[in-house]
C-alpha cells in the first residue's frame, strides 16, 4: 500500500501549535509548504471531527493562513481606494467591523488569491489570506498600491488564528469572553477579551459552511497552547473535536467554497468560478476588470458545477470529464465522499451545455468511465435561523 | 493490534497468509491508520493475473486513493464481497474478516523473500521513530 499522491518533504513552516499537534498525535501533511495537521486519529479521525462540526463543535488551527494590513497614510480614504484598486468586490460597502468575501485578481480577470476583507477603521483594512500564496499574495499588495498613500504591513506571523465552528461555536466561546457573541452578525467581526488576552479579533466567519469564529491571538506558543486548551476545555460539554485540514476540506467542499489552485486559480477567471455575487463591476476600476468585461461578452466556455457519483466510484482532484461517447470535456477540481450526504460529490469544469441540472457527465477513474451527474450546489446548506425582524438591522446604518 | 506470526508481510504493508497454493492477502493495521476511514475498495475479478509487486487494486479513505501492491504472484481466486458494501471493515478487522483477495500461488518461493511478523513489526517501529524525529 502507498499514498498515490504523498507530497514530497520539503522543508515545511510550522504554526505555533505545531508541537501541540503533535504531541496529541495528528498526522502531518504539507500544505502550502506548511506541516499541519490533516486528522486527529486518536479522537476519531477525519469523519468524526466532519461530523462533529456539523452536529456540535470543532476546533481548527487555521494560523498558516496570512493577514495584511492596509492603512491610509496621510490622506484619508487611500486605504480604501487601494483595497477598491487590488480586489473586486465593493470594500466602500464595508461598515466598520464588517468583512467581505472578495478577491485579488490580475489583469487577465484570474486569481491571485480569493480574500477577507476585514474594515478594521474609516482608513485601515486587514486581508486575510491563503497559506500556499502568502508571500505572492504580499509582494502583489505591496506591487500594486505603490500609487496610493497607504501602509502595507505583513501581520502573518503575528497571529495564531482559531477557527471554532459549527452550531455550538457561540456556546464555547462565550464561556470565554465579555462580548456578547449574539450581536455579532455573520461576517462582522469586533475585538474583545478572549481567554483573559485583551483586543483579541473576533470574526464570525469561517470554511465550514457552519455558524463560528475566527478569532486572532498573539503568536507566542506560550499564549496560543493555552488559548487552544482553554477553547477545547470549554468545549468539551459539547463534544469538540480537534480538527484538522482534511475536516476542513470535506466541510468547504459541502458548502462550495473555493479552493485556490483547485476551483480559482491564475488561469480561471470570476465568471467561470461562479463567483459574481462577491465582484462589483459598477464600483469603477479595478485591477481585472476590462479583462473581465471582455470575458463576459465572449461568453463563457467552461463553468463550475457540483457533481454526484452515479455509478461506484469517487470522483478526485485532476480527474477528467468526459460525454457519454468518452470525448475530455471538463476536469474535476475537488471530489471526495461527504460524510454529511453519504454520497461521492465533486465540483468539476464542464462547458456551459452541460451544465442544467440532472445532466449525465462521466469521470474517469483510474482509466474506467463512471457516471455522475449535475446536481444543485451547495452540497449542504445549513439551516438558519429565523432572520431578525427589520427593525432590529436599521440600527446599523450610518447616516 | 497483533501480526499475526503465520502471516507474511511486504514493506508496502500487505500480508499474505498462505496454506498450500492458495494464499489470501490483505493490508496491515498500520496500512489502515495510516490511511484513516475506509470508504472504497476497488478489487480485481476472480480470473485476474496478479505480479509481485505491481498494483493490483485500491483502497480509498475520504481524503486519499492508495495503491495496493500484490505481495505475490497468482491468479485470483476469489476477492472478498463484503468489502464493496462494507469497506469500514478494513479499519476495524484488518487482519481477519477484511481479506481483499485469494489467489493461486504462481512461484511459492516468492513467500521467502517477504518478512515474519517480527521483521515487519521492526521495521513499523523504525518508520514510527523517523516520523517523530
Amino acid at each position: 500500500m502507498e499514498a498515490a499522491n504523498s507530497p514530497t518533504i520539503v522543508d515545511t513552516r510550522k504554526t505555533p501549535l505545531n508541537a501541540l499537534h503533535r504531541r496529541l498525535g495528528a498526522k502531518m501533511v504539507n500544505f502550502g509548504g506548511w506541516d499541519m495537521p490533516v486528522e486527529y486519529p486518536a479522537t476519531g479521525g477525519l469523519v468524526a471531527e466532519h461530523k462533529a462540526v456539523r452536529g456540535s463543535v470543532g476546533l481548527f488551527d487555521v494560523s498558516h493562513m496570512g493577514d495584511i494590513r492596509v492603512r491610509s497614510g496621510r490622506a484619508p480614504g487611500s486605504a480604501l481606494a487601494a483595497v477598491q484598486h487590488i480586489t473586486m468586490n465593493d470594500a466602500s460597502q464595508l461598515a466598520i467591523g464588517q468583512a467581505q468575501y472578495s478577491a485579488m485578481l490580475y489583469p487577465q480577470g484570474t486569481f491571485v488569491d480569493d480574500v477577507i476583507v476585514h474594515r478594521l477603521g474609516e482608513d485601515d483594512f486587514l486581508l486575510v489570506i491563503n497559506a500556499g500564496t502568502r508571500q505572492k499574495d504580499i509582494d502583489w499588495v505591496r506591487q500594486n498600491t505603490k500609487e496610493f498613500d497607504c501602509v502595507v504591513e505583513d501581520l502573518s506571523d503575528s497571529f495564531t488564528q482559531l477557527a471554532i465552528q459549527g452550531p455550538r461555536a457561540i456556546d464555547v466561546l462565550q464561556k470565554l469572553t465579555d462580548t456578547n457573541l449574539g450581536s455579532i452578525k455573520n461576517y462582522w467581526f469586533t475585538h474583545g477579551s478572549v481567554c483573559g488576552l485583551k483586543n483579541v479579533l473576533i470574526a464570525r466567519t469561517g470554511y465550514t459552511g457552519e455558524d463560528g469564529f475566527e478569532i486572532y491571538v498573539p503568536s507566542d506558543q506560550r499564549t496560543s497552547e493555552q488559548v487552544w486548551s482553554k477553547v477545547m476545555e470549554a468545549g468539551r460539554e459539547f463534544g469538540m473535536l480537534a480538527c484538522g485540514l482534511g475536516a476542513r476540506n470535506t466541510l468547504r467542499l459541502e458548502a462550495k467554497m473555493a479552493l485556490y489552485e483547485h476551483e480559482i486559480s491564475d488561469t480561471i477567471n470570476v465568471w467561470e468560478a461562479g463567483l459574481d455575487r462577491y465582484c462589483k463591476m459598477e464600483k469603477g476600476d479595478f485591477i481585472g476588470r476590462a479583462a473581465l468585461e471582455d470575458a463576459k461578452s465572449a461568453g463563457l466556455t467552461r463553468t463550475l458545477v457540483g457533481l454526484e457519483m452515479v455509478e461506484r466510484g469517487i470522483a478526485r482532484d485532476g480527474y477528467c470529464c468526459c460525454n457519454e461517447v468518452g470525448e475530455t470535456i471538463g476536469v474535476v477540481t475537488s471530489g471526495s465522499p461527504s460524510p454529511t450526504l453519504g454520497k461521492n460529490i465533486a465540483l468539476a469544469y464542464v462547458p456551459p451545455a452541460m451544465s442544467a441540472i440532472g445532466t449525465p457527465v462521466y469521470v474517469e477513474i483510474r482509466g474506467q468511465k463512471a457516471k455522475a451527474q449535475v446536481v444543485t450546489t451547495p452540497f449542504y446548506k445549513r439551516a438558519r435561523k429565523a432572520a431578525p425582524q427589520a427593525v432590529a438591522s436599521s440600527t446599523a446604518k450610518t447616516i | 493490534m497483533a501480526y499475526p506470526a503465520n502471516y507474511r508481510y511486504t514493506n508496502q504493508h500487505e500480508w499474505v497468509d498462505a496454506k498450500g497454493d492458495v494464499a489470501t492477502i490483505g493490508i496491515t493495521d498500520y496500512a489502515q491508520h495510516e490511511l484513516g476511514d475506509v470508504v472504497f475498495v476497488e478489487l480485481p475479478k476472480p480470473g485476474a493475473k496478479i505480479t509481485a509487486g505491481k498494483s493490483f487494486g485500491t483502497v480509498e479513505s475520504v481524503k486519499a486513493v492508495s495503491e495496493i501492491y500484490a505481495p505475490v504472484s497468482g491468479e485470483v481466486v476469489e476477492a472478498n464481497a463484503d468489502l464493496q458494501n462494507t469497506p469500514e471493515k478494513i479499519n476495524t478487522d484488518p487482519h481477519s474478516a477484511a481479506w481483499l483477495i485469494k489467489v493461486r500461488l504462481a512461484n511459492g518461493a516468492e513467500l521467502k523473500s517477504l518478512m515474519d511478523a517480527a521483521a515487519y513489526e521492526a521495521f513499523i517501529a523504525s518508520k514510527g521513530k523517523e516520523a517523530s524525529a
